[in-house]
């Protein structure tokens, strides 16, 4: 559109042809330029901040990785050395709880949405209600699993730490769940139902079977979004400096706690631990990310 | 087909013979009633901020929208402070965070030539997947020190003694902390939510549209103002609000950078504290009717956020993604 037209030639100079752009006004070719200009920039700013992350938590993490921070438990205060093992584990741990409870109930309620509730008014309320659970505050559940679990128990437990990420979890599996499932063409259910199978068979032997790998990438996407999860755990399963009890009674340490208390603290050596915590933290679910991302793709 | 076929072979007789098995409704009121489990969770979470709070709004009444008194010595506690900071870190985010994406996602579908498209999209969404503590870290040891450096100091040297803007712009000490601080991390964190909504909007357009604007001649800028804007408009608000509901509510990365200020100020660079970051601080070492005051404070958050995220989804209408 911009390229200039052909040029009068010197042979016959009877009438100029003027070059195309100059009908193109100055101000809106400068609108124009701006536009591109900007988004340009824009773009390139938001991928240069998480290549600044990025590159923050590598040079400050790496440093200060050590075998102590997979070996050693998180030291007290003013106390040298010390690692994260307890910590890690512990995210694991809080992390498992929130997939094992959030899982079954995610799938069986995306199930419902997809193959039962479909176009009725309470599966549309259902849909409605868990796109704003998707998007709730994620302290407003650490406040509600502490009023539910923490309060009447009588203190924190990571089983209040658990329940506050599966409920993070369980809107994000719900709605991949039932897009996965509405991916799967009719002609397969009907071919099941042929057969004389159930409504229940059909789906579970074949519509789960058919979208398998889309259901685990968003059993994948849910545990990267719970894994990174500090605010709900702040008042449910807190966080301590210990190996925390095997009936997960009491605060149990947890990766995102242990970095939001280390990061400020006056210790150097807690200050190091936050950095290490971070990387391995951030790596851990952007390679998850990563991965389903690959999943899709390839099952697509 | 062959699933189908499997699924045949698997079948017990006794399942084919009859069809309607006890387990059939078993599975179906199982899956029935993990869906309404999400409607009874919401109204818990209602409930539960409406009861946690009651105390509180029952003792200071509608004064504890406007109070600005945050005193654990005397029980005295109103929740202006924090509403206000709440709203400012949000509208300063949208304010930087809206134009942002916009021009990413105008960037994604009508400029970046193919091989670019994907790893920028890859790049922005995974801007998402970065924890929000991430974002508090990069924000307190990376961005504050040079905020503070570049942005207040020589700002503050300027703007002193000036009206108005010698209010609103100047910070009495320097630290980098502050309203203005918060509401530009919360900018980056909105991005990648509204700028891949915005996207998947302005890519369901019909190519046709684009095609015959620029074939009577129109600029890029022309056809996204007068063609792609106005088809998509509605859902890119409703992917605005749902940015709004997030920078509202969001918690660590706002705790580490907005200072923790329980007063107000002026100054969009001086120290604040929005609803989840004073919950956040104070929640833990809470006791009575201080705890039932924190609790009020989320109910408000809850309320406001809900709010906004209903608007959002009737707007957006169920993109392909979240």
């Amino acid at each position: 559109m911009t390229a200039a037209a052909p040029t009068a030639s010197a042979a016959a100079p009877l009438y100029v042809v003027k070059p195309f752009v100059s009908r193109v006004s100055a101000a809106r070719r400068a609108r124009d330029k701006a536009l591109k200009v900007l988004s340009v920039v824009f773009t390139g700013l938001g991928v240069f901040v998480l290549f600044w992350i990025l590159g923050m938590l590598l040079v400050k993490g790496v440093s200060a990785l050590s075998v102590d921070v997979f070996t050693k438990i998180t030291p007290g205060p003013g106390t040298a050395g010390g690692g994260l093992a307890n910590a890690i584990v512990g995210s694991i741990l809080l992390t498992a709880i929130g997939m094992l409870i959030a899982t079954p109930i995610g799938v069986l309620a995306g199930t419902y949405l997809a193959e039962y509730g479909k176009a009725s008014k309470a599966a549309d309320l259902v849909r409605f209600i868990n796109d704003i659970l998707l998007s709730a505050p994620s302290i407003l559940i650490g406040l509600f699993v502490y009023t539910l679990l923490v309060l009447p128990f009588g203190g924190y437990s990571g089983w209040a730490g658990g329940v506050a990420l599966a409920i993070i979890a369980l809107p994000v599996i719900v709605r991949t769940t039932e897009d996965m499932l509405r991916l799967v063409p009719g002609q397969l259910r009907e071919a099941g139902a042929a057969l004389g199978a159930p409504p229940s068979i059909v789906i579970r032997h074949v519509t789960w079977r058919a979208a398998r790998s889309g259901m685990i990438t968003g059993v994948l996407l849910a545990m990267a979004r719970i894994a990174g999860e500090t605010a709900p755990l702040l008042f449910t399963a807190l966080n301590n400096n210990f190996w925390f009890s095997p009936t997960l009674v009491g605060g149990v340490s947890n990766l995102p706690v242990t970095i939001y208390q280390f990061a400020s603290a006056p210790y150097d050596n807690w200050q190091a631990l936050a950095w290490a915590g971070s990387l391995i933290i951030t790596f851990a679910i952007l390679g998850l990310s990563v991965a389903t991302r690959f999943i899709l793709s390839k099952g697509n | 087909m062959s699933t189908a076929d499997d699924a045949g072979a698997r079948m017990s007789r006794a399942q084919r013979i009859k069809p309607s098995s006890g387990s059939d409704k078993l599975f179906e009121l199982a899956s029935r009633s993990a869906a309404y489990f999400v409607l009874i969770l919401l109204a818990g979470i209602m409930i539960s901020m409406v009861i946690g709070g009651w105390p509180a709004f029952r003792e200071f009444g509608p004064g504890f929208l406007t109070s600005s008194v945050w005193d654990t010595q005397s029980e005295q506690y109103g929740a202006w402070p924090a509403i206000v900071g709440t709203l400012t870190t949000a509208l300063i985010a949208m304010v930087v965070g809206v134009p942002l994406s916009l021009g990413i996602a105008i960037f994604l579908t009508q400029l970046a030539p193919g091989w670019m498209k994907k790893p920028v999209s890859t790049a922005v969404e995974l801007l998402a997947a970065v924890p929000s503590i991430i974002y508090g870290m990069w924000g307190l040891f990376v961005f504050v020190p040079l905020f503070a450096a570049f942005v207040q100091i020589p700002v503050s040297s300027l703007t002193e003694g000036l009206p108005i803007v010698g209010t609103i712009l100047y910070a009495r000490s320097p630290s980098g902390l502050g309203i203005l601080t918060a509401g530009l991390i919360l900018a980056f964190m909105i991005v990648p939510f509204i700028a891949s909504i915005t996207r998947d909007m302005l890519e369901q357009i019909p190519t046709v549209l684009r095609e015959s604007a620029y074939g009577i001649g129109c600029t890029t800028w022309e056809v996204v103002r007068y063609v792609l804007l106005p088809q998509a408009g509605v859902s890119i608000i409703g992917a605005t609000m749902l940015g709004l509901g997030r920078a509202l509510g969001e918690t660590m990365a706002v705790t580490f950078v907005v200072g923790n200020a329980n007063r107000l100020s002026a100054s969009i660079f001086d120290p604040g504290s929005t609803i989840a970051s004073r919950v956040a601080n104070e929640f833990n070492e809470a006791l009575g009717m201080q705890m039932s005051a924190l609790i009020a404070l989320g109910c408000i958050l809850f309320f406001v956020t809900f709010a906004v995220l209903v608007c959002a989804r009737l707007l957006v209408a169920r993109v392909g993604k979240i």
